[in-house]
């Protein structure tokens, strides 16, 4: 793997394999006192946000930093970037650095796979951690991660994606590792926040949330991403809530076994009610947690290249 | 007066081969086997003869962004293309809005001198849709402006676009419309489908060029007024054309499509490179057969090329930063014969006619898009049909590098080009 842009990157083996390496590298740190491991030591990890964020960067640092990797932040509003550097020369500029590896974060839908054409010669990696409307690979592995946990095994089990398809990165990597690893996915959203297109995702496209809702072994929330929409994708938030929103009435409706996930950060009482955000049925904190361990399994992967075995 | 010969060609490509004796500005003779004292012999090998090719849509970015191109690198580019007249679209900075930018700009051409520059005039004050240019005075000018547009921005509000219909109509002006209803690509970066949707980049719906299509068609219609649709780009804008055309009372609208809505589909977005970021943006398969097929029945008139030239920093970005456009005068020969003559589609008398007759008749050129016969003006393009070239950025003379073509085998290539009886390319190589 040379870096990670995209999950329809991913064959089975190496999404397995990335998973593996997370769980056991959140085995290996259970419990203990001093989470550092001393894999990355010496190698150069920079984080370039263009967007804000707080999870994702965060989880990036702090698993560059229990790899032993000195971890760099660089923010659009407090670097050159600011002063109207091209994403070209800033990447240049920090290859040049001797960065190993740039974890980019950016509202333009292919920046990583712009970057990476730009880094290949140096020899830098990129990891995308969320380019526009188009992925967000380790949010997708962090999730699928976070429902072996839940579930075992993924293969035949049944997922829907719920909400604004149209603006989230998240739906989009999702899809492609869920089906990868076998899981049957149904996207559920209004027509207004479904991607012209996304029949042909591979995934069954429907636009009523209740009658899923018995079928599936887990729900995904997603954002509603008011700053992405030019306006009128729907009626009212209102509107919104009672057709899709996650109740406690819907909750009823899942099977017991049934996982609830979310993305983040959560609109609360329109996407999800705050009864289900906090119940034991939502994996949304573990989500963060395995969040770590899936980026380190990433920068080990990447930065490392070599299988880690318990 | 100086005179050239020109051996062994044949025009529109049909017979055996002929002479091509210019006197002047003028072609004196046709005939095999001419033997006169001329000032230069072109040695044609063959080559088709064809009446200069006719852009209606060239950016040239001069005044303002002479770092992407200038009247002169695309004089250049034009002439090694095949072309003796092109119009330079009005969206230069500051906008050709008034009669001081478009003299400016047909001044330079003339000093180039290796085609014909037509400044195309705005239609509305700088671009913004919202109040008409100073149409008259453009067209009294010495630039004499004929063809109006805001390409780059659609003429939205239809009140104005009945306006520009209205008034252009008084002095045979044409109101060439970039059609694109804003309300419907707000935010758009590629053709409204499964690729877009699947690299995550908001689309442009077809239906957004087809709707003004169809309003602007209704407006000339009732106000006699004449309508160029540019660069058409999909099979629903080919159906309303068609509709429209087969009525009885179908008013004077006319339609251009680009080479490279001819050739490529959006299935080149994979990368993200900005070099296939155009706009109206690269569509789908049926769409490409549909234009292809529309040219060859006449529904589509002409081809045009949009070429526009960026500057590096505008395209080596990421995509939602990056201009839309690409580079066209050279290639648009090439890509012509690879999907329209190779296929059968069109003859050598066709291509004359869509990259040549027709954008002159449009534009209302009396000198260009003539027949190549005895007495007619030597505006002429001298084609070797058989030729396969490799397109080399190094060998395009725009300023711009932003080809998409770069790498790519093309059949047919250009032997030589003449305006007005002056060789101004020959050989790969532009002649002063």
């Amino acid at each position: 793997m040379r870096h990670l842009l995209s999950t329809e990157d991913l064959d089975v083996a190496t999404a397995t394999s990335l998973l593996d390496t997370a769980d056991t590298l959140k085995q290996t740190l259970l419990g203990r006192e001093v989470k550092k491991l001393p894999t990355l030591r010496g190698r150069t990890v920079v984080t370039l946000f263009y967007e804000n964020s707080t999870r994702t960067r965060v989880s990036f640092e702090v698993a560059g930093k229990w790899m032993s990797a000195d971890v760099i932040n660089v923010s659009a509003s407090s670097s050159s970037v600011g002063k109207g550097e091209s994403l070209r020369d800033t990447a240049l500029t920090l290859a040049a650095a001797g960065a190993d590896c740039v974890i980019i974060r950016h509202p333009a839908s292919g920046s990583a796979h712009r970057l990476a054409g730009w880094l290949d010669e140096a020899g830098t990696q990129v990891i995308n951690a969320g380019d526009g409307m188009h992925e967000h690979p380790t949010q997708a592995l962090l999730d699928a991660a976070t429902l072996r946990e839940r579930l075992g095994e993924l293969a035949g089990r049944r997922i829907a994606i719920v909400g604004d398809l149209l603006h989230s990165r998240v739906a989009r990597s999702n899809v492609h590792l869920l089906r990868t690893l076998g899981a049957e996915v149904v996207l559920v959203a209004p027509p207004t926040l479904v991607p012209a297109g996304a029949q042909h995702w591979g995934a069954e496209v429907r636009h009523e949330l209740d009658p899923e809702l018995p079928k599936l072994d887990a729900v995904m929330m997603l954002r509603v991403q008011a700053e992405r929409m030019h306006g009128g994708f729907f009626p009212s938030a209102r509107e919104y809530s009672i057709a899709y929103g996650l109740n406690e009435a819907r909750l009823g409706m899942l099977p017991e076994h049934a996982v609830v996930l979310h993305p983040g950060p959560m609109l609360r009482g329109m996407e999800i009610a705050p009864a289900v955000a906090d119940s034991p049925r939502a994996a949304i904190t573990q989500q963060v947690s395995n969040g770590v361990h899936v980026r380190m399994a990433v920068l080990y992967h990447l930065l490392a290249g070599e299988e880690i075995t318990a | 007066m100086s005179r050239v010969l020109l051996k062994d060609v044949r025009p529109y490509g049909a017979g055996e081969p002929v002479d091509v004796l210019i006197n002047g500005e003028v072609i004196a003779e046709i005939g095999p086997g001419l033997n006169a004292d001329a000032d230069e012999i072109v040695h044609a090998g063959g080559a088709v003869a064809l009446p200069g090719f006719v852009d209606l849509h060239t950016h040239l970015r001069e005044p303002g962004r002479e770092d992407a191109e200038t009247v002169e690198t695309g004089s250049m580019a034009a002439a090694l293309g095949g072309y003796t007249a092109v119009f330079a679209m009005a969206n230069t900075d500051p906008v050709a809005d008034n009669a001081v930018i478009v003299e400016h700009v047909w001044r330079r051409g003339r000093e180039v001198g290796l085609v014909d520059v037509h400044p195309v005039g705005a239609v509305t004050v700088g671009l913004k849709g919202e109040k008409l240019a100073e149409l008259g005075t453009m067209r009294r000018s010495v630039a004499e402006v004929r063809v109006f547009s805001d390409d780059g921005h659609c003429v939205h509000d239809p009140l104005i676009m009945r306006r520009a219909l209205e008034y252009t109509k008084s002095f045979g002006g044409v109101v060439a419309q970039h059609a694109e209803e804003p309300r419907l690509t707000l935010g758009a970066q590629a053709h409204e489908g499964a690729n877009a949707a699947r690299l995550g980049l908001a689309g442009w719906p077809a239906p957004a060029e087809e709707a003004i299509v169809a309003r602007d068609c209704l407006l000339a219609g009732h106000t006699g007024g004449t309508l160029h649709i540019c660069h058409v780009s999909t099979e629903g804008t080919a159906e309303i054309l068609r509709w429209w055309k087969s009525r009885e009372s179908a008013g004077r609208v006319s339609a251009e499509v680009t080479p490279h809505h001819l050739l490529l589909t959006d299935d080149r977005l994979d990368t993200y490179d900005p070099v296939n970021k155009v706009n109206p943006p690269l569509r789908g398969d049926a769409d490409v057969l549909a234009l292809r097929q529309a040219l060859a029945d006449g529904t589509v008139d002409c081809v045009a090329t949009d070429h526009a030239p960026h500057a590096a920093q505008d395209k080596d970005c990421e995509w939602s930063a990056a201009k839309p456009g690409m580079l066209g005068l050279q290639t648009a020969l090439g890509i012509v014969v690879q999907t329209m003559v190779r296929p059968g589609l069109l003859d050598w008398r066709g291509v004359a006619r869509v990259m040549s007759e027709r954008p002159a008749e449009i534009a209302g050129l009396t000198d260009q898009g003539r027949p190549v016969a005895a007495g007619e003006p030597a505006n002429l393009v001298l084609v070797d049909p058989e030729a396969e070239w490799t397109v080399r950025g190094a060998e395009l003379a725009s300023l711009g590098e932003n080809s998409p073509f770069e790498g790519m085998q093309l059949p047919g290539r250009v032997v030589a080009t003449l305006l007005r009886g002056r060789l101004t390319a020959h050989e790969g190589k532009v002649r002063r």
